[in-house]
């Protein structure tokens, strides 16, 4: 009976399958178009799923483990389940092969159930809590389904009874693991998730790579549209994108946003993406909530949209959009690499471009940066006054230098000044070849950027790029990691290709060519905090940790540092649009600095040096890596100069 | 509301930078006009309607703004009254002093003057419109208001009393229409044949602190200012109010 009912199912059940996966298409679809090498991806899919994804999923052993024994044993089983019993082809050593991948299926799938009986809150419940069942159900009814085909047991043993019951297993088991996967099942990550990789829109990620700067938007096309307003505005890989969330709730635990008490749960962002692609409410959401003020996180239910609805106040509040740092841990934990903040910027692009709704001060910072070039306000004739005692040489002067020092906003901060200064006495006193734009310089339109007016950014990208354009340099040197990344990674879609580097990294090679004689760090303890723009969107995490390791420093690591440090709350125009949460984001951070006993951290950004020293004494001292390196040098002795002469009170007539 | 509003609008300039922008008193006449009238706001401007600056005012929401074209140096007081009494306006808002050029503060009041409309200072609020009478909140110093009746058409000025403009976006800046339209160019002598110089800043007084304690000098902050002399007139007919006022101003040198 067996024989004729589950060839019937096992079809049956591809079938649907099959029809699912077409809709699923078809919705993908709804979205704006997007160049990808449709069949190239599919080839590197594997290779992307085996090696750039499981180097992701292998971060946590147990789940790494548990998901190759499941998914491999599955993905083996179905293909020997099709051919066994879907064909027929009862052949005693295929029966012995899916016998061993049901085991191994097996195995993996009590893995998955131990993890659910306590679950960590962010993993999401609903259907989820039903997947290791339905995985146990189906490994199990073809192990024994499967035990007369290996000739272990009589063909019809157990009699009717046995057959109705794994009849019933078999279709529990395909209805999840087959058209569930295709009909919006927790299993739609692994069909969704495979293609998903095959058709990313940053390809580059993929075998070691890196693609962190912001896609420009067409500005000289007055019909292309000014961000996403609607779901079915992303391009349709977008989408696809987020139809692959496997609710992992990586993202969440992740985000400085979410732990600080903001609205914004990553995680339930690209659900409600998905619940727009599809249209529908949040109802059936299981995970956790975003969070609201009274800690009792927004309620579910009450948000829901379709393709062609706008996002925000229907979908999303515009609130849950401000609220993210991008800083881009959500990005680096997600094991399906979905772009969450490609997604919010994109959001934000239209909120800012056309609706005008930057929130807080966001409209009076875009505002300066359009009047003054830089987000203060200050009057731009004031840029250089950091530097008024130090002689330096202006470009427009030099026309060709080595090293272009970008000296970044951070010129009109008093407390940056002082990082500045540091920088440029150890810039001195290896004797380096270098210049600065001066008055020439502008902002680098990274605010601008992340808070979604890309128009200010292209204006101010493009004019930095004309000013660039007139002088010949061998690489740029900063102390803004935001800088940094934006001159790197975001001019060159303007054709602005230049080799730009952190301070830090270009310290670190001035220490390793022996162009500096440093003495020892004199003080406590030390750790280091990683800028986000540094670390994860440009992975340097080594550079400045040689250099604390040359001034004799031991860094005393945070649990969250490299790849997983948390945001010090600075990036993405955050302190600008200033959405409440419970606790601010740099006390977190601090806080993770005060475990590790240390006097002092280090940095090398200006927004976490602001933000870090925003926080309420006593706590360790901040200082940036340039002015630990500058304490350090042991200055020339050079002729001494006359003392200058002792000056006159000015007679008063 | 069907009461037909104008904003009247020039280029400013930015305090630091001096780069031209939408000026912020005009801006925020345009936030009060959209806020009374909605997409019925018409906003008008005179000069050269290929100036960029302009746009940031379209970037508010508007679908067209109308120029007035003029070169530099024109006299807009004519053109303006002209259009506003074609147009059929009957609330005028603009800023109280225009960021470039002139910048001298005269225009309504000339304006008002040409036209014969009554004219409030630092209007601060629209209450009501009904039958030709508004109802309008007048904002004085120290955060005081000053309840008006008056009948349109009027005119009004509005300083940094008025609701905070809103924030000018790139698309509908990039998608609304300067709408211009040629008129007759007047010399505008009084300006062109003047000699400019920069202002000088003005000495500043000094600051003698008289108060002992904080409480003294909370009172003498929150202290309504107050004139000292004048003399207030009670149950007088209106003749004798009017000579007394009259005879005030011929004394101050107002009337000659």
């Amino acid at each position: 009976m067996l024989n004729t009912l589950l060839p019937i199912l096992l079809f049956a059940a591809l079938g649907l399958a099959v029809l699912g996966a077409l809709r699923r298409v078809s919705l993908w679809r709804q979205g704006r178009p997007s160049k990808v090498d449709l069949i190239g991806g599919l080839l590197a899919m594997p290779r992307r799923y085996m090696v750039d994804l499981h180097h992701v999923v292998a971060r946590d052993k147990y789940m790494a483990n548990t998901h190759v024994a499941t998914a491999g044993g599955f993905v083996l089983a179905a293909v020997l389940a099709i051919l066994v019993h879907g064909f027929g082809l009862h052949n005693r050593i295929l029966g012995y092969a899916l016998l061993f991948a049901s085991v191994l299926m097996f195995v993996g799938a009590l893995f998955v159930y131990a993890r659910r009986r306590n679950p960590p809150a962010r993993l999401s419940k609903g259907p989820w809590m039903r997947l290791p069942k339905s995985l146990l159900a189906f490994s199990v009814s073809f192990f024994l389904v499967t035990l007369p085909v290996a000739g272990i047991l009589p063909a019809n043993f157990g009699g009717w009874v046995m057959a109705v019951i794994l009849g019933v297993g078999v279709l529990w088991g395909v209805s999840e693991l087959f058209f569930g996967m295709t009909w919006g099942g927790p299993m739609k990550h692994a069909f969704a998730g495979a293609l998903h990789l095959a058709w990313h829109r940053r390809a580059e990620r993929f075998g070691g790579g890196r693609s962190t700067g912001l896609k420009p938007l067409d500005l000289e096309d007055p019909q292309a549209l000014l961000g996403v307003e609607k779901p079915k505005d992303f391009t349709w890989n977008q989408l696809l994108g987020f139809d692959a969330c496997v609710q992992c709730g990586k993202c969440e635990a992740a985000c400085p946003a979410f732990a600080a008490g903001q609205p914004l749960n990553p995680k339930k962002l690209i659900q409600d993406m998905v619940v727009g692609l599809a249209g529908g409410t949040d109802a059936n959401f299981a995970g956790s909530p975003y969070p609201s003020l009274d800690g009792s996180g927004k309620p579910i239910g009450e948000h829901g949209g379709n393709p062609h609805q706008p996002i925000v106040n229907g979908l999303v509040d515009a609130e849950t959009l401000w609220s993210c740092t991008t800083c881009r841990a959500c990005v680096e934990e997600c094991p399906m690499m979905i772009e969450h903040v490609d997604a919010i910027v994109d959001m934000r692009r239209h909120l800012t471009l056309e609706k005008g709704a930057t929130p807080n001060k966001g409209a009076e910072v875009l505002d300066n940066l359009i009047a003054t070039d830089n987000p203060g306000g200050f009057a731009p004739g004031g840029r250089m006054n950091w530097a008024a005692d130090l002689n330096l040489n202006l470009l427009s002067d030099k026309k060709t230098t080595d090293v272009l020092f970008w000296v970044g906003d951070g010129a009109f901060d008093m407390r940056n000044q002082r990082t500045l200064r540091a920088f440029v006495k150890v810039l001195k006193a290896a004797k380096v070849d270098f210049a600065v734009l001066g008055l020439e310089e502008r902002d680098s339109g990274d605010v601008a950027r992340r808070l979604g007016d890309e128009a200010t950014f292209q204006l101010l990208a493009r004019r930095n790029i004309q000013t660039l354009a007139k002088y010949s340099f061998k690489r740029i040197v900063t102390c803004d990691p935001h800088s940094f990344h934006v001159l790197k990674n975001e001019y060159g879609a303007f054709d602005g290709n230049y080799v730009v580097q952190h301070h830090s990294t270009y310290m670190a090679e001035l220490i390793e060519s022996g162009k500096l004689s440093l003495g020892q760090h004199k003080g406590g303890t030390v750790t280091y905090h990683d800028p986000c723009y540094l670390g994860r969107y440009n992975g340097e995490y080594q550079a400045p940790r040689d250099v604390l390791n040359a001034l004799g420093i031991e860094v005393k690591e945070m649990q969250r540092s490299g790849f997983r440090s948390r945001c010090c709350g600075g990036g993405g125009g955050a302190p600008i649009t200033d959405i409440p949460g419970k606790q601010r984001i740099p006390d977190m951070r601090m806080e993770d600095i005060r475990e590790t006993k240390a006097e002092l951290v280090a940095v090398g950004c200006p927004q976490c040096t602001a933000m870090l020293e925003g926080v309420v004494e006593p706590r360790p001292l901040i200082k940036d890596i340039a002015e630990l390196v500058a304490d350090a040098l042991i200055e020339e002795v050079v002729a001494s100069q006359p003392a200058p002469a002792k000056r006159k009170p000015a007679e008063v007539h | 509301m069907n009461t037909k509003v104008i904003s009247l609008v020039s280029i400013g300039a930015h305090p630091t930078s001096g780069r031209a922008r939408r000026a912020e008193q005009d801006a925020r006449a345009v936030e009060l006009g959209l806020q009374l009238a909605g997409d019925n706001l018409q906003v008008l401007h005179a000069g050269d309607s290929q100036e960029p600056a302009l746009r940031a005012y379209l970037g508010m929401g508007l679908e067209q703004l109308h120029v007035l074209e003029q070169p530099a140096g024109a006299d807009a007081l004519g053109v303006l009254g002209d259009y506003l009494r074609d147009a059929g306006a009957e609330l005028v808002l603009t800023g109280s002093q225009a960021e470039t050029g002139e910048g001298s503060g005269m225009l309504p009041f000339l304006l008002a003057e040409q036209l014969g409309w009554p004219l409030v200072v630092g209007l601060a609020e629209v209450e009501s419109i009904s039958n030709g009478v508004a109802q309008v909140l007048q904002a004085l110093p120290r955060g005081q208001r000053r309840r008006l009746k008056v009948r349109l058409p009027l005119l009004a000025t509005v300083d940094n009393a008025a609701p905070k403009p809103r924030q000018s976006a790139f698309g509908p800046a990039r998608r609304g229409v300067l709408a211009a339209r040629q008129v007759e160019i007047v010399e505008d002598e009084l300006f062109t044949g003047a000699e400019l110089q920069p202002a000088k800043p003005r000495p500043k007084r000094l600051k003698v602190i008289k108060a002992k304690s904080g409480a003294d000098r909370m009172k003498a902050a929150t202290a309504k200012a107050s004139g000292g002399g004048g003399q207030v007139l009670k149950d007088v007919s209106p003749q004798a109010g009017a000579e007394a006022i009259l005879k005030l101003l011929i004394e101050e040198g107002v009337v000659r």
